[in-house]
């Protein structure tokens, strides 16, 4: 173990895989530069000019083109600079990145990781802050990852490259200096495995990426009165473990969802639908989802505050839901 | 005029566009029969442009096409049988019915996935000439659309990478839109004349070319795959045709009827109805002229010939019809690759 920031973990995983696979490559805008955060910064220098690939401004042409190269059986991880950026990479990830293995019978596999950060931060903008993964599990044919730790995010991102399928691999750039723990062994996070961060008994919160640390912080929040949260970073999206979500609800009988994407059309919608059809029986209360509001995200940072999901929305939900109302 | 290629070559050519020619008029005719198939798109009239160019690639080469697939699939060797029942849904397809005729795939024959919003082929064949260099091998990738895709961004995208990575992909568009829409070429909607001025800009040699004449596309071909292999980079061929006037934009008719190859050498024959066509816009009829100009084979031998390839195409029509569809099922399985 090394306390790294998730940034490093990032870098360490995508050397890792490099050196442990040639057919493995990154390619994006200005990557060989590090990309704007630095998440590959050295790896030009350590692996060659032809195994970290700067582009021109052309996310869709450099997603098909990693997407024929993927079915020729190389292993690109692109990096899309920020996931606002992939709308115009649509065509090329949705129609064929998503599709080609299923429409051809079997014949193809597109071993593509797509790197993609967002999340609202820094007053950056409607441009430069969306949560857009709801878009992509509706998508068969895509997987959709989403780290909370640096270790997860090395664990995962090593996973992603080495499956065979496209994976979406988001991270939230305000996690980007958070440390923690990183195995500095080969240490490979399954896609699909839910991690139970914290075990409580009366509520449930559901949570990925950066809203895990708001739900942990709203579940000590609510400890201090005496009410005891399970607290579940999803890590994946699709596949999406709903036996674990299942099994603490059975616990629980409440669930709060969480995440920063806009609440209409989010994730929160399917897993309440599918966590009410495996365990209505169980449920003492309705799921509740604590997201966004239907609203671009807004520049000022006072604006920006409010759009975001903070902890005390999270805990007033599990109180709500608990019947003991907002303090 | 011919390709400067040798009797058994230029016969073999020959046969390959007989094949993608009766293919398709076999499944006109199959569908016009009652035999359900979904909206599909004909290659006829473009034989002389995929046929010379295909028969230049490499075991190792790849191809990615369009919706306008089967002359392509077909002219690198694929099975008729197999792309038919691909065609109509039926387990023993290329894909498994999965993908139909806009997605034919043959892997082995390095028939990579076809893109049916057309101009997303572009980035996916630049990509697959990456993956070619970036492995060291001397493969090069052919990439087949229409006059169309040259209105979609994704085309100006990924050539400026081929030209900047000077990437070993020739791109052939085969240009099919005079006759669908009145005036002189290029009868697309772009405002750019000539389309080749495209590529051009972006450093890529850019060559128009008559689509009915196989030498000329031929010799085309032939350079722009001689510079890729040599790592000098990608090109740009627009071969010309003129729109067969059976073409649809869903369901295909044979108003020309079933080629009547007699006409090549009984010109009397031709009937006044889509006359221009067979007297001098079909290019399978130039090049049977120009066949027996040549005085390399004989009218009886081409009916010899032809009968041969149409006994094949019935017996493909049977094999198709006669295959199970899919197990419902199965319409679950391969989602995600395991």
């Amino acid at each position: 173990m090394a306390a790294q920031n998730f940034l490093e973990a990032i870098r360490e995983g995508l050397r890792e895989e490099m050196a442990r696979d040639a057919a493995v490559y990154v390619i994006g805008e200005d990557v060989a530069l590090g990309g704007p955060f630095g998440a590959t910064k050295g790896l030009a220098e350590e692996f060659g000019a032809n195994r970290v690939l700067n582009t021109p401004i052309s996310e869709g042409a450099v997603m098909g083109m990693a997407t024929g190269a993927a079915a020729l059986g190389l292993r690109p991880v692109v990096e899309v600079m920020y996931i606002d950026f992939i709308t115009l990479a649509m065509d090329q990830l949705v129609n064929h990145a998503a599709k080609l293995h299923y429409m051809s019978g079997g014949q193809i596999r597109v071993p593509l990781t797509i790197r993609v950060q967002g999340g609202a931060s820094g007053a950056s903008g409607a441009h430069h802050s969306q949560s857009l993964e709801a878009w992509f599990l509706h998508v068969p044919g895509l997987k959709v990852v989403a780290p909370s730790t640096p270790a997860d995010a090395k664990g995962l991102l090593k996973s992603a490259i080495r499956d065979d399928n496209p994976v979406l691999f988001i991270e939230h750039r305000d996690l980007y200096w958070s440390r923690g723990d990183v195995p500095q062994t080969d240490a490979v996070v399954p896609l699909g495995v839910a991690a139970v961060r914290r075990t409580g008994a009366d509520a449930t919160v559901v949570a990925f990426s950066k809203m895990v640390g708001t739900a942990l912080e709203a579940a000590e929040t609510l400890s201090e009165t005496g009410i005891s949260v399970e607290v579940i970073d999803l890590r994946s999206l699709c596949p999406l473990d709903l036996d674990t979500i299942v099994a603490s609800v059975r616990k629980t009988g409440r669930l709060v969802v969480a995440h920063e994407a806009v609440e209409v059309g989010g994730a929160g919608a399917e897993i309440a639908a599918r966590v009410q059809e495996a365990a209505f029986d169980y449920l003492d209360a309705p799921v509740t989802r604590v997201a966004a509001p239907f609203t671009p995200v807004p520049a000022s940072p006072p604006l920006e505050k409010l759009f975001v999901p903070g902890k005390d929305r999270i805990a007033s939900a599990v109180r709500s839901l608990l019947g003991r109302g907002a303090e | 005029m011919l390709p400067d290629l040798p009797q058994a070559e230029l016969i073999e050519l020959y046969r390959i566009m007989l094949t993608m020619r009766r293919f398709e008029e076999a499944l006109i005719v199959a569908t016009e029969s009652g035999t359900s198939v979904g909206h599909f798109h004909v290659y006829i009239g473009q034989e002389c442009t995929g046929a010379p160019a295909l028969s230049q690639l490499g075991r190792e080469d790849t191809i990615f096409t369009t919706h306008r697939n089967h002359g392509h699939v077909l002219g690198r060797g694929a099975d008729p049988g197999r792309v038919l029942a691909e065609i109509m849904g039926r387990a023993t397809g290329y894909n498994g019915g999965k993908g139909g005729t806009l997605h034919v795939t043959a892997r082995e024959l390095g028939v990579l996935p076809t893109s049916a919003v057309v101009g997303g082929v572009v980035p996916l064949a630049t990509g697959a000439a990456f993956a070619a260099k970036q492995r060291g091998s001397d493969a090069v990738c052919m990439c087949f659309f229409g006059d169309g895709v040259l209105e979609e961004g994704a085309f100006y995208e990924a050539i400026n990478i081929a030209s900047l990575w000077s990437l070993p992909v020739i791109y052939l568009c085969e240009n099919n839109s005079e006759g669908a829409i009145a005036g002189e070429f290029p009868g697309s909607t772009i405002a750019a004349r000539p389309l080749t001025d495209l590529p051009a800009a972006f450093r890529i040699p850019a060559q128009a070319v008559d689509g009915t004449d196989a030498g000329e596309v031929y010799g085309a071909v032939k350079k722009a795959i001689q510079r890729a292999r040599a790592g000098e980079g990608p090109s740009f061929i627009e071969a010309r045709t003129v729109r067969w006037p059976g073409s649809r934009p869903l369901w295909p008719d044979l108003l020309t009827g079933e080629t009547d190859l007699a006409f090549a050498w009984e010109p009397a024959r031709i009937p006044q109805s889509h006359g221009d066509w067979h007297r001098s816009q079909d290019g399978l009829l130039r090049f049977t002229r120009e066949l027996l100009q040549s005085g390399r084979i004989a009218a009886d031998e081409i009916l010899a010939l032809d009968g041969a390839v149409r006994a094949k195409m019935q017996e493909a029509v049977r094999f198709a019809i006669a295959s199970p569809y899919p197990e419902a099922e199965s319409a679950l399985a391969g989602v995600f690759a395991r």
